[in-house]
């Protein structure tokens, strides 16, 4: 199995690489851009479930203060 | 007990590179310090009950994959959850620099003292890079790490991730809970000791409410963004020339204060 765990603060938690993009799109002119965030993207393949991905998510990839995260299967 | 006495454990990981440098200003304030990899610890051939305080040193450890200290906490949290515990349950003093704070705050060691999920984080810094730079400390909240500093003392930074954050909503009143309790030691601030309110570069990171260090509320675990070790002698503050040379420097402090603790309550 092969699943796509992404990473990434929480609407609130200020996103500082975001915004500097953000600030770098605007300056080539690309003016419709409004907001960028940025996430962490892992890829962990192996005959884990879901449950178990929930889990390490949990325990060692995100921060539940600062961060959220959200998991997708992918095809194998 | 005699200063002389003490045995100091400075853990290190791979990616460590404030070992050396933080093992010596122990030294340096007489007591005996051990530099000793944390799979020493992992694989039983080292305990921490050999001594009698921890410190766990700036620097990458695991190469801040994850998130700056995740990985060695997570290790630390699992592996050597109860002789952690106990540890500082004892009230034998923890005292964790810049990627150490990182590491204490992913125990959950800080700021309640119980290993366990995250209560805080340390997240990136609002600039989005990595701050290098000499700040001011005003000294808040009274524990025996900050307590020989002066009202305003003065160490350098140097993270990519030092903005502390609180968890969204609930802000204010851990903040409150934290004040009550004194376990706000150190803040940024100006020259003068006037609170940073957060501008930059005074609150080099962005962080919640000028937050420099967090410490449990019984006072012997503590983590710092600022780096003591770096600011142990006055010569190795970038004004030496002008204002002079001679004496220690506040960093010193920090470490005499931990180990005069260390030693009273042996």
């Amino acid at each position: 199995m092969k699943w796509e765990v992404r990473i990434a603060y929480k609407r609130g938690v200020q996103d500082p690489e975001g915004e500097t993009t953000l600030q770098a799109l605007k300056m080539l002119g690309f003016e419709k851009v409004e907001r960028v965030s940025t996430a962490k993207l892992f890829i962990i393949e192996g005959e884990c479930s879901r449950e178990e991905v929930e889990r390490m998510c949990r325990r060692l990839l995100a921060n539940p203060v600062s961060q959220d995260y959200e998991i997708r299967r992918l095809a194998d | 007990m005699r200063l002389a006495e003490l045995r100091v454990l400075v853990l290190r990981s791979q990616g460590t590179n404030c070992d050396a440098e933080t093992a010596h200003s122990i030294r340096e304030t007489g007591a005996g310090a051990e530099v000793v990899h944390v799979n020493k610890l992992l694989r039983g051939r080292r305990s921490l009950e050999e001594f009698h305080a921890l410190v766990l040193p700036g620097g990458f450890s695991y190469g801040d994959r994850i998130r700056s200290g995740a990985v060695l906490a997570k290790l630390l949290a699992s592996r050597l959850r109860r002789e952690l515990q106990s540890f500082v349950e004892e009230g034998k003093p923890v005292l964790g620099i810049c990627n150490g704070f990182q590491v204490l705050i992913e125990t959950g060691l800080l700021p309640f003292g119980e290993v366990g999920e995250p209560m805080l984080a340390l997240a990136k810094n609002a600039s989005a890079r990595f701050e290098a730079r000499w700040v001011h400390l005003l000294r808040g909240a009274a524990t025996p790490f900050t307590e020989k500093l002066p009202r305003v003392s003065r160490m350098p930074v140097a993270n990519a991730e030092g903005r502390v954050v609180l968890p969204l909503g609930r802000e204010q009143r851990l903040l409150e809970e934290l004040e009550e309790n004194n376990q706000i030691p150190l803040r940024y601030c100006s020259p003068q000791g006037a609170l940073a309110h957060g501008e930059y570069p005074l609150n080099p990171s962005g962080s919640f409410a000028d937050i420099a260090a967090i410490a449990t509320p019984e006072g012997n675990v503590m983590g710092m963004m600022p780096h003591p070790e770096r600011a142990f002698h006055r010569y190795m503050y970038p004004d030496w020339t002008r204002n002079g040379a001679q004496g220690k420097g506040d960093g010193y402090r920090i470490f005499q204060g931990m180990l005069e603790y260390a030693a009273g309550r042996l």
